[in-house]
């Protein structure tokens, strides 16, 4: 497929790889945290590690939001379908996602709560109109890649009056949880996450552009090189990462320009201002209650907001405590840290989020990863 | 869950709707996100809209970037 293939070519892959090895310094460590999942997940699929010098490393970030997801959410949304007998429409991604009382969206599905699986927000606009009798919440969640689809059937279903349908909003935002992890002990004080620059969101700031992230480098003085999520886009960004390291820069530069501007997507942006503002916290699983870092409705459009319509108390529910997923999605831990990394919890068994979709750390590391020598451990 | 795909749109409908071909798979999908598309043109695409242009312009820079045709830093091989 054109601009998918060529961005995965083999031999071109040698030509980056050699040119990170000649350029990063043998002296030296990088460790650089590739926010999001979807570069997790290239990095484990095609084996990017392998191709990196041992200096070089890399630290998987939060950006994955079925892992960042907290059960308290999930256990809200399966009340709802199941007190309210609400039709309850999600992203296939958060199905399998474990929920308190060794439930699921998925089992939850099984013992009979009306929970479909959508591709699209608009199926689940188009359920509401089908079936105007019942109640259609639909389960919003991702990061600003999936808010502006969400803020715009929020505003057809008003334009079309329909009074059947409403979003449980989960929206969350990137550079909140960015500039968390910079101001966390862990990067600040105690020295155990290294970071000395970032792979920037690729998607994501097809809509948001490459100026929000001008703070984390000028504030914080990292270095930030926005990437696509094929593996040949995430190297050339480790080697511009490493030239900036070695030349004692710290800017945004933009690998992925074939689709992120400075500014984005003004039109989407619109569109979320109009519908969703901030909210005051959030609470996200292993960062806790980030301030400012998730979206709600705006006054004027409560009427969809699932959260105003039905009776929806807060709840917050501690992770497994054999789980790791907090501290992997922090930095800290890598997933074979874990003790049920891949014995009790595996794809098929997972116990925490990050095994559950495929951009999670311990599910790419499981799916792509887990035979390797303890060199390229993940 | 960011996934996105580049898909060529090949043909535009009526409500800004568009029909993209993914590697001889067509699909609609909503061009509500994005402005001034043309059949030919290729989009980004993530749970069924388009959310940006893409610029061949721009992805044959990177190309050239990843063959190593750049300007060589200093005390590069």
């Amino acid at each position: 497929m054109k601009y998918v293939d060529e961005f995965r070519d083999g031999e071109l892959a040698k030509g980056i790889a050699a040119r990170i090895a000649t350029e990063a310094d043998p002296s030296r460590t990088y460790h650089f945290m590739e926010f999001c999942g979807g570069h997790t997940h290239a990095i484990s699929r095609y084996g990017v590690k392998d191709l990196l010098p041992e200096n070089v490393v890399m630290v998987h970030g939060p950006g994955c939001p079925v892992c960042v997801l907290p059960i308290g959410r999930i256990d809200m949304a399966i009340e709802l379908a199941i007190r309210e007998k609400a039709i309850l429409c999600t992203y296939a991604d958060t199905m399998r996602v474990p929920a308190s009382g060794g439930l699921s969206l998925m089992k939850a599905k099984a013992k009979g709560a009306d929970i479909r699986m959508v591709y699209s927000a608009s199926d689940a606009l188009r359920i509401a109109t089908e079936e105007p009798q019942r109640q259609v919440v639909f389960l919003a969640i991702g990061f600003e890649t999936t808010t502006p689809p969400t803020a715009l059937v929020v505003r057809q279903a008003a334009a079309m009056g329909l009074t059947n349908f409403s979003v449980f909003c989960n929206h969350v935002l990137t550079p909140s949880a960015i500039a968390h992890i910079l101001e966390s002990p862990e990067v600040r004080e105690l020295g155990t996450v290294k970071i000395d620059g970032f792979v920037g969101p690729a998607h994501v700031s097809t809509i948001i552009g490459s100026q929000p992230y001008d703070y984390f480098a000028e504030e914080y003085a990292k270095p930030v090189v926005i990437a696509g999520f094929e593996p040949l886009d995430v190297m050339q960004a480790i080697l511009m990462l490493v030239r900036q390291v070695n030349e004692g820069r710290a800017e945004v530069e933009n690998e992925f320009s074939r689709a992120v501007t400075a500014d984005g997507n003004a039109k989407a942006k619109a569109l979320v201002a109009e519908v969703f503002e901030l909210r005051r916290a959030f609470e996200w699983r292993g960062l806790g209650r980030v301030p400012y870092s998730a979206l709600k409705f705006k006054d004027e459009w409560a009427a969809f907001d699932a959260e105003r319509r039905f009776d929806m108390p807060e709840r917050s529910v501690a992770d497994n405590k054999a789980c790791e997923c907090g501290a992997i999605l922090r930095g800290v831990k890598k997933p074979t840290d874990c003790k049920v990394f891949g014995t009790v919890c595996t794809p098929e068994t997972p116990i925490g989020s990050c095994m559950v979709s495929s951009e999670g750390a311990c599910a790419a590391h499981y799916t792509y990863g887990r035979f390797r020598t303890s060199k390229a451990a993940a | 869950m960011c996934l996105a795909i580049p898909a060529k749109v090949v043909e535009l409908r009526e409500g800004d709707l568009a029909v993209i071909d993914l590697g001889g798979v067509r699909k609609e999908i909503s061009l509500a996100l994005v402005e001034d598309v043309a059949p030919g043109d290729f989009v980004i695409v993530h749970v069924g809209y388009a959310l940006q242009k893409l610029d061949p312009e721009e992805a044959e820079k990177t190309l050239a970037l990843f063959a190593g045709l750049e300007a060589v830093p200093v005390g590069a091989a």
